[in-house]
């Protein structure tokens, strides 16, 4: 520049709490890759069954559930933008009520694979990186489910104002990372690993 | 009116009695333990990776005593294990990670003109979490025997090859310190990275725009990206460990069809690109020391953030050359052999800015530039071993040698540390307020540099005659005797010139000279503050119009916005 710069009359930055949750998507997405590797790496190294083809069955309602909790949050930051707080707590209530059948589907599924198929952390190399690659998604599933339980008690305590918008757009972003994730998590757990 | 909260019930002590009780013990570890401030939180990074420094130091010298004279019998085979397990972890996790977080911590916010980290409590937990993993890997000495009496501290060394560390080979609880005070250890880096991104990018102040940023945050920038991207797999790696020995997984178990060799490509993916995280802080120190100390601004800049980022990028790709002799197919060979070289370019380029920063500058050799002159130097020969241990004919040869030993001491120590003390030295009159004693920084820098040489020099000898790393003795006549000797000295040259650096340390505290704000006659806006720098750091927040904002304070008649 030769002249004096005018400075811009507005400075304007990045928001510090989004930086600050792409930052932790990137880690966690970091994190997934490995676990995700590590199920490729040992698909059809398993010693001894059972193996995926013989008890895996797509979660077809399950995957349902977690992706439609993915708009139904969508619809609930609209009506909050509104400034319709009913409908924000109707929304945030399915939203919680989708990822709570999720879990339950998870817990079901666990409780079938370890009690009639003899499925474990122990049995072969498929349980080791099932239950730890299903695990690790299902951890997240369950922080998500806290922040949003959490988020709608303080609402319903009066507590959530229009000055929370972005902490509570925050929270939708991390819950469109679990429902990602949980994309590629089932395209190859149940839709490639069960060719084994 | 009855009080209504506790807060009501507090009276306004007597003016006399304020401040009265400041000075005590239990107020100063109080203040310590409930601070937010990221100037004290970054001395205490600082201090604490000293403290560790100084243990792991002399873990490393009691190796070189045991392995001064062929048939030694200083050191039990087990108690050397467990030494260079420790040294290698501490020097790695609890000293080279705890002082990048500490010059971050303490500059960047000062360096973009704000007056704090973007979130203060998420930094004092960072910090809390890396010094109570330091702890926990250091009681490993008292609490790993428990009750299995079996094992003491942990000795899998610093990278723990499965399925060295499965449960039926690493028995008692010595490998379980170990892998819990590296998972804790990660989850205080990432924290404290993500704190580094957000105040980079969004608490700079105004007119600050990226390209004006100092070299030293752009870098700070690009390491905190590396370490979000890279930690994770080594957090995933204890996990899967944890997994295997409590749990019965089989990720390490190769009985059950599970591979040893994964745990090495999941550690390496981490643990190269760590090369990078630790080193690329020292080229962050010396991009802000050599301009000031050679009186022109820095040689190409957007090549120099360019540059950075190229090497994180690369740094990510070349793993597997750490595992050459492990057996891998052409192609990867290849393919880690090539993207190995290629971290040369980056690097190579930085070097040749900084010479180009020197090249008809004013030289002005005070402490930090001395230790600066002597990184270039050294990290020069570390590069060209580097180099030659990227190739992978040349790497089955050498591999896990003594070469190696000496090529990532020379990139640790001859570059890492002497940007390290560079830093030190460069921003004492700021933190503390006294100049550093000239006399006694020149006595460490001689003393230091000899003995860092004299140390490992001879290593490259030893490892090209065939010396194995790790071995707790040998026999005599291989050849090994008299580099061994020479190197076992240079540890007493060494230790030398780390006394006379704490003897500085505390010498100038008491006596030394007053700084005054900007000792240096420096260019960025830590220098704007006052030394040391109020809990607010500036009372109003700065405008910068160039990349050198105190020059064109200094120099209103030739400012650099004219130009950039």
């Amino acid at each position: 520049m030769t002249a004096a710069p005018a400075q811009s009359l507005e400075w304007k930055l990045p928001s510090a709490r989004k930086v600050a949750v792409i930052s932790l998507i990137l880690t966690e997405s970091s994190l997934f890759t490995i676990f995700l590797v590590a199920y490729l790496f040992y698909m059809g190294k398993s010693l001894n069954g059972p193996y995926p083809s013989e008890v895996l069955a797509f979660p077809l309602l399950a995957t349902i559930a977690l992706l439609s909790s993915s708009v139904t949050i969508v619809f609930s930051e609209m009506a909050l933008h509104r400034g319709n707080k009913a409908a924000f707590h109707v929304w945030w209530a399915i939203t919680i009520g989708l990822g709570t059948y999720f879990l339950w589907f998870t817990g079901m599924e666990w409780k079938h694979l370890i009690f009639t198929e003899n499925l474990t952390l122990a049995t072969n190399v498929f349980g080791t990186t099932f239950y730890a690659l299903v695990g690790l998604h299902a951890s997240h599933v369950i922080i998500g489910l806290l922040l949003l339980t959490l988020v709608f008690v303080l609402s319903l305590l009066g507590k959530v104002a229009g000055d929370h918008r972005e902490h509570i757009e925050m929270i939708s972003w991390y819950w469109h990372f679990v429902d990602a994730i949980w994309i590629v998590v089932v395209t190859v757990v149940y839709l490639i690993s069960t060719r084994y | 009116m009855t009080p209504q909260t506790a807060d009501d019930n507090f009276e306004i002590p007597p003016p006399e009695a304020i401040g009265h009780e400041r000075g005590s013990l239990t107020r100063i570890v109080q203040e310590l333990v409930f601070t937010v401030d990221h100037k004290k939180l970054g001395l205490m990074y600082i201090a604490s990776g000293l403290l560790f420094f100084v243990v792991a130091g002399l873990m490393a010298s009691l190796i070189r005593i045991q392995l001064a004279v062929p048939r030694n019998n200083f050191l039990e085979p087990d108690v050397f294990n467990r030494l260079f397990t420790m040294h290698g972890t501490a020097m790695v996790f609890f000293v080279g990670m705890p002082m990048l977080f500490g010059f971050a911590n303490y500059l960047i916010p000062l360096m973009v003109g704000a007056r704090d980290m973007a979130f203060p409590r998420l930094n004092a937990f960072g910090f809390w979490v890396f010094f109570f993993s330091g702890l926990l890997l250091f009681f490993s000495y008292l609490g790993a025997p428990g009750l299995y009496a079996a094992g003491s501290a942990p000795d899998v060394g610093w990278f723990a090859y499965s399925p060295l560390t499965a449960k039926a080979f690493s028995r008692g609880h010595s490998t379980d310190y170990w892998t819990l005070s590296i998972l804790l250890g990660g989850i205080g880096s990432i924290a404290t990275s993500i704190n580094i991104i957000v105040t980079a990018l969004c608490l700079r102040c105004k007119g600050m725009i990226l390209g004006r940023m100092p070299l030293f945050v752009w870098i700070y920038l690009v390491v905190a990206f590396l370490i979000i991207i890279a930690i994770p797999p080594l957090s995933a790696c204890q996990i899967m460990l944890i997994l295997d020995r409590y749990f019965g997984a089989h990720f390490f178990d190769t009985q059950a069809g599970g591979s040893a060799v994964l745990w090495q490509h999941f550690f390496w993916i981490f643990g190269h690109p760590e090369v990078y995280i630790l080193m690329l802080p020292g080229f962050a120190i010396a991009s802000e020391v050599i301009p000031v100390f050679s009186r022109k601004p820095i040689f190409g800049y957007p090549v120099m953030v360019a540059a950075s980022v190229l090497i994180a990028f690369i740094s990510l790709g070349v793993w597997a050359h750490h595992m050459f002799a492990v057996g891998m197919t052409s192609i990867g060979n290849t393919f880690f052999a090539i993207s190995t070289l290629l971290v040369a370019v980056p690097t190579g380029i930085k070097i040749f800015n900084w010479i180009g920063t020197m090249y008809g500058g004013k030289l002005r050799f005070e402490l930090p530039m001395l230790f600066c002159l002597a990184f270039l130097f050294q990290f020069l020969i570390a590069g060209l071993t580097g180099v030659m241990l990227g190739v992978a004919p040349f790497d089955w040869q050498l591999t896990d040698s003594y070469f190696v030993v000496a090529h990532f001491h020379y990139v640790l120590i001859g570059g890492l540390l002497f940007t390290i003390f560079s830093g030190i030295y460069y921003w004492y009159p700021k933190a503390l307020g006294k100049m550093p004693n000239f006399k006694l920084g020149l006595l460490h820098f001689l003393l230091f540099m000899a003995g860092f040489h004299i140390t490992f020099f001879p290593q490259h000898i030893s490892g090209f005659l065939g010396m194995p790393r790790r071995i707790y003795t040998y026999d005599a006549g291989r050849g090994w005797d008299l580099w061994n000797l020479i190197s076992s000295l240079g540890v007493i040259l060494q230790a030398a010139g780390i006394l006379f650096f704490v003897i500085n340390l505390i010498y100038s505290y008491v006596k030394g000279g007053k700084a005054g704000d900007d000792p240096w006659d420096a260019w960025t806006l830590e220098w704007a503050a006052s030394s040391p720098p109020p809990d607010y750091n500036f009372e109003t927040l700065p405008e910068v119009r160039s990349r050198r904002p105190l020059w064109d304070l200094k120099h209103p008649d030739d400012p650099d916005w004219k130009y950039e």
